[in-house]
């Protein structure tokens, strides 16, 4: 079992409705070399966030497939969040100056953990850079370890890489959401594209009077398009942007636009970003700035499903689930080619992309005048998803790796 | 080779059909390519696996479009390199004529380089986003499911999952060297059905998605079915 309370589980079988009863036969077929051997998943936070949305769900179906799969979620005080949140931006490309202090409190919470957290799995899958230096715990090279990087590591900041690096190249293999993010590293680097889950509450198909109820208790109005983007108040997904994007688009058309999210208890910095946007947006009440309790799933569900266009304008982004979860609903999206993104929306397949205010401003125009465009990028954008950013292929990849791997060591 | 008959006519196999499983993992290679020079350059160091993952397995991951997405270079070539000529050639490279990694890399090689030379000015230009080499790492396990009569084939083609379907219809051929599939192979020499072999061998698979493809597949299959038994004799065969 694991230490981490897990949401409401979904049986494997339910998921043959969405993708076919032959994929999972397949996972079945794929996990039985599996059934019985020790994997454990080591992230920051069990709420908030698409690292833990995606363990939520991917822990109960493997433990349904027979493998031995528990969570722990590392611990730290605020002064290591700071330090995280930081390295984090960092490893994004935005400034950074160097403090010896900054490493010194990674290490020292690492440490701390070292010795709470049972890390004794035949698997042991480490993600993102703060339980990183985890690795220490490894004995003589025993089990496998594989450090998963959710994160754009494509011009990260030279001397937190260097930092990180010193524990990285201590793994058997890393994962990245994109090729574009992996290093010069002599460990084996492997892609794996995070997921949505078709059945959470987050994705699954909602009554249309719930959807309108919501609507109404923000008062959104249902007869004129909708522009959403649902993401953490964060200035790389660049909540202000939107805004101005919005504002060139209001000249063209009479829309609401609607900024929905909620923070990740790893990130400090929301609340301040949430002063800013509310900021900006005074004075306009067909701009909607939504803090919703801990993501408040069916909330965010309804409002991506009542969108006309659902926009992602990050900045930065490690691979933004929030894109798949709009492509999933059928939704057109617009949304900045940076980070994973591009790798969901494949420009004028499944989606549009820009870079830029205008540009953004501009594709959502596009759209709002060629609704039939916008109606077939969303069919390509749910097949896209289907093929690839689902749970059940997540879960499949993850077998794959465990058996690469174990079929290498056995080599 | 000896053959039992089996209902309505149709034979029973004295070799199985033995369906698979099959799961594939990307490896990040390290190379990449930001001009079409650097592209070539790649082509030529880069691992047997990686100009599968590249060609083959475009197909498996973009199947439901049926439009562009020939294989990855072109497709590169055309929206990050902007050059819609080599795109158009590369994409045009058929991977059912090719019975080798070696044969398709020297072709795709070819393509690039006389490009290059015919237009050095774009050989140094650089592309919009660099183009990463990754490999595919297979893993393969017995699905657990075989087929002796044809009946038995069909259920389990049904069944399997479009990675499986991929992997028997598609990536076989390398398998092979014969410029056949995995079924077409098995039906002509274990069940002597040559032209409903030859039939399923002609199904497009980049015209097709893997869904259509294998629907195909399928109607072949129960036609062939249907003229072996005696009641529909000599009625008309549905259009596939």
């Amino acid at each position: 079992m694991s230490p981490v309370q897990l949401a409401n589980r979904i049986p494997l079988s339910d998921y043959a409705g969405v993708i076919g009863e032959g994929e999972i036969e397949e996972l079945r077929t794929l996990a039985k070399p599996l059934a019985g051997r020790s994997v454990e998943m080591v992230n920051s936070t069990a709420v908030g966030g698409g690292v833990a949305e995606m363990l939520n769900r991917l822990v109960p179906l493997a433990e349904e497939l027979g493998l031995k799969i528990r969570w722990e979620v590392m611990t730290g005080g605020e002064d290591f969040f700071e330090v995280t949140k930081a390295f984090h931006n960092a490893l994004h490309g935005e400034p950074y100056h160097a403090d010896p202090s900054h490493f010194e409190v990674y290490r020292s919470y690492n440490e701390q953990n070292l010795k709470r957290i049972p890390l004794d799995a035949e698997f042991v899958v480490i993600h993102d850079p703060q339980p990183a230096g985890l690795i220490q715990a490894r004995k003589n090279g025993v089990g496998h370890w594989v450090w998963r990087c959710h994160i754009d590591l494509s011009h990260p900041n030279r001397s937190v890489w260097d930092f990180l690096e010193t524990y990285v190249k201590g793994y058997d293999g890393a994962i990245f959401s994109s090729p574009e993010f992996a290093r010069q590293l002599k460990i084996p680097q492997y892609l794996v594209h995070p997921a949505i889950d078709p059945l959470s509450e987050k994705n699954r198909e909602l009554e249309p009077e719930f959807i309108m109820e919501v609507l109404a208790r923000y008062s959104i109005d249902p007869l004129r398009p909708i522009l959403t983007q649902i993401s953490r108040f964060d200035r790389l997904k660049d909540p202000v942007g939107v805004v101005r994007a919005y504002r060139i688009v209001r000249r063209y058309f009479d829309c609401q636009l609607v900024l929905a999210g909620g923070s990740a208890s790893d990130d400090p910095e929301g609340a301040e970003v949430l002063r800013e946007v509310k900021g900006v947006a005074e004075g306009d009440p067909d701009i909607k700035v939504l803090e919703l309790p801990a993501w408040a799933p069916l909330e965010v569900n309804a409002l991506q499903r009542a969108s006309t266009i659902v926009i992602q304008k990050s900045l930065r982004e490690g691979f933004g689930l929030t894109v798949s979860e709009a492509l999933w609903k059928k939704k057109p999206v617009v949304a900045s080619a940076v980070g994973g993104i591009p790798t969901q929306v494949i420009h004028k397949h499944t989606g549009l992309l820009a870079h830029s205010v205008e540009g953004t401003a501009y594709q959502i125009r596009f759209l709002l005048s060629h609704p039939e465009i916008a109606a077939r990028l969303g069919e390509h954008g749910h097949q896209h998803v289907k093929e690839n950013f689902l749970i059940t292929i997540n879960l499949k990849r993850y077998l794959t790796l465990f058996l690469t791997l174990n079929k290498a060591s056995k080599n | 080779m000896e053959r039992k008959e089996g209902s309505a006519g149709l034979e029973i196999a004295d070799t199985p059909f033995e369906f698979f499983t099959v799961a594939y993992l990307t490896r990040i290679g390290n190379l990449s390519a930001g001009t079409l020079a650097e592209l070539l350059s790649g082509l030529e160091q880069c691992s047997d696996a990686s100009i599968f993952h590249h060609t083959y397995q475009t197909l498996s991951s973009h199947h439901f479009l049926t439009e562009g997405f020939s294989n990855d270079f072109a497709q590169w070539v055309l929206a990050d390199a902007n050059r819609d000529a080599l795109a158009e050639q590369l994409a045009a490279l058929d991977i059912r004529d090719y019975t080798s990694i070696a044969a398709l890399r020297a072709d795709l090689c070819h393509a690039v380089r006389e490009y290059t030379e015919q237009h050095p000015e774009f050989a140094h230009q650089q592309a919009l986003e660099r183009f990463y080499f990754c490999e595919s790492l297979e893993v393969t396990l017995p699905f657990g499911v075989t087929a002796r009569t044809l009946q038995e084939f069909h259920d389990g083609v049904k069944r399997l999952s479009h990675s499986a379907f991929y992997f028997h219809f598609i990536s076989s051929r390398l398998r092979l060297h014969l410029g056949t599939n995995d079924f077409s192979h098995w039906l002509a020499n274990s069940l002597g059905l040559k032209t409903l072999a030859d039939n399923i061998n002609r199904i497009d698979i980049y015209t097709n998605t893997l869904d259509s493809a294998r629907a195909k597949l399928l109607r072949l299959v129960e036609r062939e079915r249907r003229k072996h038994e005696p009641s529909t004799v000599g009625e008309p065969h549905p259009a596939v």
